[in-house]
């Protein structure tokens, strides 16, 4: 495993600028996820560190060597595509196994044995090696190709949405696995979404990607409590964050500048009005199960929080609403300490 | 808009048993969801309430007169599918009036129709537009617009979210229910999407293997599943299963699970010794040094305003939901605690929920009215 560096890339397909200026080191054994919706240049940017595209300007540094003209097979990345590819004709075994048989590794068959057997432990296939490919669920073949990446100990390993094909559940346990892999092997990691929990639960650092440039880079930590401007803000957090004008709200004074207060769940203090005075109203007390929404009206703006699953609140009700260490934005949505 | 009304409906192909026995009413205005993996017979429900498919037997009445045998077109309902396909060459206003010229209604009516729909859609300001340079947001829009326009008895959608983009997809299920709210259109959709199924229905049917599992409100269903199929399928983490033995007597408030005793809701019918579980929400578990029940950490997600927490016990993975303020390392040891009033208990070979004083009066199975 190494240091990914990628120093001022570019990339542009006609008019579309793809990926613009981007700038960022993949520490050696760091698990980097961009985030973006699609066309913010994630996929992309994958492509160009394996050596798929050329960049236009900008260099790809692997481990202090600059790859940037290399062919992919020279480059030492191990690449997971959003669609399990897997060779339908083999078993899970030889499937594991193929990466090993290169001419060029010159592996011996039990050298061969022992790390395929390793890794499909890793991925818990283990119990269906001799199974044909095409006779698994989904998620058993997405975890023999998360696998058949791992076998070999590539430089990095770059994802491309390798979950986003499965269904709910499956994709909520191979993001536990996925991490857990990666910590246990210690592996570099560039792995793209538009999925904005499996950033926040799997990454060390985010990138948050936007029509190509990197907006921002930190923990999910970081990104979720201290966003840099509007646009971040608002690609993280269930539900999304509450937008409201400054003056929305009495008895707050925000800092000199402020056009824009962003409010989370935890940003907000709602209780039941008592003595006559209110700031607005419950709209409608949303139960989705795990997590329950309180939508209210203050002023002319609606807000979204989570609340309790045995809340008290109910449609109609008069509440008071206090903010406590709110984000500040400017009017050209950057964020403003509080 | 009407009421629909399914009586003993079943599909076979061949060998193979599609649907079995359906029986489920959707009352007149009401958002329906039948929710389930692939394969579970939700889509050919569908198709036979759309007239797509004929049923090998049952009954299917569409506002009191009975459609089973009658042809897709002769039913007046509107069928959106996964795929949006508009017609490129034409403006926004030609492809919602479409059907509309179709059945050869004057032009001046057509007008007026789609203009009311595109307000009620907010693409009034689009009608004079080519739908090739739309947004996919709009393009949904037109394309619901044109099923809408008919005013037909009712809505059918099979997944018409599926393929979209997560974040695109939370605000297209907004505006799907808010439109539902304005204009209380008798809606029967397919999802295999827990989200979109909590989020948008009045009713819920839950379906495995051609069955309906639990019909009820999402609330319900989420509360006080009636089979372990349907504790596991919905909720994310789904809800979590701890292994117990012995008895069960009726009046009895207490159950061991790991040599722990546990408060639970009060049991109400007696069953001889078997296999047990326990059915706990990850958000009903809290951690507690004087437990009895005891883990270690293996993994904490962050999410911001909470985190999900997988503790390893001696009976498997726990996930819990706690806050995410809450300080927590891997392989540090905890005690579980759980909100006793909120359990739910199942026997373990049939997979049925044990009747307790928490499920009373919460419908059972598939029957419904």
């Amino acid at each position: 495993m190494a240091d990914v560096s990628l120093r001022g890339v570019s990339k542009a397909f006609g008019d579309t600028q793809a990926v613009d200026d981007l700038t960022l080191t993949i520490k050696d054994g760091e698990f980097v996820v961009l985030l973006g919706p699609t066309g913010a240049g994630k996929t992309t940017t994958l492509r160009l560190v394996a050596g798929l595209e050329r960049p236009d300007h900008g260099s790809i540094v692997i481990d202090g060597r600059d790859v940037t003209r290399l062919e992919p097979a020279s480059r030492d990345v191990a690449f997971v595509f959003q669609q399990y590819s897997l060779y339908p004709h083999l078993t899970v075994y030889e499937n594991l196994a193929f990466p090993l048989r290169s001419p060029a590794r010159k592996w011996s068959e039990d050298d061969i044995k022992r790390r395929v057997l390793e890794v499909a432990k890793l991925v818990r296939i283990d119990h269906k090696l001799e199974n044909r490919s095409t006779r698994l669920s989904g998620g058993e073949m997405q975890r023999v190709a998360i696998g058949r990446a791992l076998v070999r100990k590539p430089a990095i390993y770059l994802m491309d949405e390798p979950l986003s094909s499965l269904d709910a559940k499956l994709r909520g346990d191979l993001r536990l696995e996925l991490k857990r892999i990666q910590a246990e092997l210690f592996s570099t990691m560039l792995y793209v979404t538009h999925d904005q929990i499996e950033a926040m639960t799997m990454a060390d650092r985010i990138g948050i990607l936007a029509e190509g440039r990197l907006v921002q880079i930190g923990t999910p930590k970081e990104i979720y409590t201290e966003p840099a401007n509007l646009h971040v803000a608002a690609r993280l957090g269930q539900p999304a964050i509450n937008l409201l004008p400054a003056d929305l709200l009495p008895e707050t004074a925000p800092p000199a500048g402020t056009k824009t207060i962003g409010a989370r769940t935890e940003h907000l203090t709602i209780r039941k009005a008592v003595n006559g005075h209110s700031d607005g109203t419950v709209d409608w007390v949303e139960h989705l199960g795990d997590q329950n929404h309180l939508h209210l009206t203050v002023g002319s703006r609606k807000l979204v929080t989570l609340t309790d699953p045995d809340t008290l609140f109910e449609k109609g009700d008069r509440v008071t609403v206090r903010l406590k260490a709110p984000l500040y934005f400017d009017g050209a949505g950057n964020r403003i300490a509080g | 808009m009407a009421e629909i009304r399914v009586q003993n409906l079943r599909k076979e192909f061949g060998s193979f048993v599609a649907v079995q026995d359906s029986n489920f009413v959707v009352n007149d205005g009401e958002f329906f969801v039948m929710l389930g993996p692939s394969g579970c017979g939700k889509t050919t429900t569908l198709r036979m309430i759309a007239g797509l498919e004929l049923p090998t037997g049952g009954k299917i009445l569409l506002g009191g007169e009975e459609v089973t045998m009658l042809r897709a077109r002769e039913r007046d309902i509107a069928f959106v599918f996964q795929l949006f396909a508009l017609y490129p060459h034409m403006n926004v206003r030609k492809n919602m009036g479409f059907p509309l010229l179709a059945q050869g209604m004057p032009k001046a009516e057509i007008k007026s129709r789609v203009e009311e729909t595109a307000k009620l859609l907010r693409i009034d300001h689009l009608l004079d537009r080519p739908v090739s340079g739309l947004a996919g947001g709009d393009r949904q829009r037109v394309a619901l617009g044109r099923a809408i326009v008919r005013r037909p008895k009712c809505f059918l959608m099979d997944e018409p979210l599926g393929t979209l983009d997560a974040e695109f997809r939370d605000l297209m299920v907004h505006e799907l229910r808010e439109l539902h709210n304005r204009i209380h259109a008798t809606t029967v959709y397919v999802t295999h999407d827990q989200h979109e199924a909590m989020a948008m229905a009045d009713k819920i049917a839950v379906m495995n293997h051609g069955v309906i599992e639990q019909f009820g409100t999402p609330r319900e269903i989420y509360d006080h599943p009636a089979t372990m199929f349907v504790a596991d399928f919905i909720g994310s983490p789904p809800m979590n299963f701890l292994k117990f033995g012995g008895g069960l007597q009726k009046g009895a408030k207490e159950i061991v699970v790991q040599g722990a005793a546990v408060t639970v809701p009060e049991i109400h019918e007696d069953f001889a010794p078997a296999d047990f579980a326990l059915g706990v929400r990850p958000e009903h578990i809290r951690f507690d040094d004087n437990s009895r029940l005891r883990g270690s950490i293996y993994g904490t997600e962050y999410l911001g305003t909470t985190q999900i927490v997988a503790v390893e016990t001696a009976d498997g993975m726990v996930k819990a939901r706690v806050p995410a303020d809450i300080r927590l390392s891997v392989g540090e040891p905890v005690g579980l605690a759980f909100n006793g009033a909120r359990l739910s208990l199942f026997e373990q070979a049939s997979g049925r929920a044990v009747r307790t004083n928490a499920r009373e009066g919460v419908q059972k199975g598939a029957a419904h009215g």
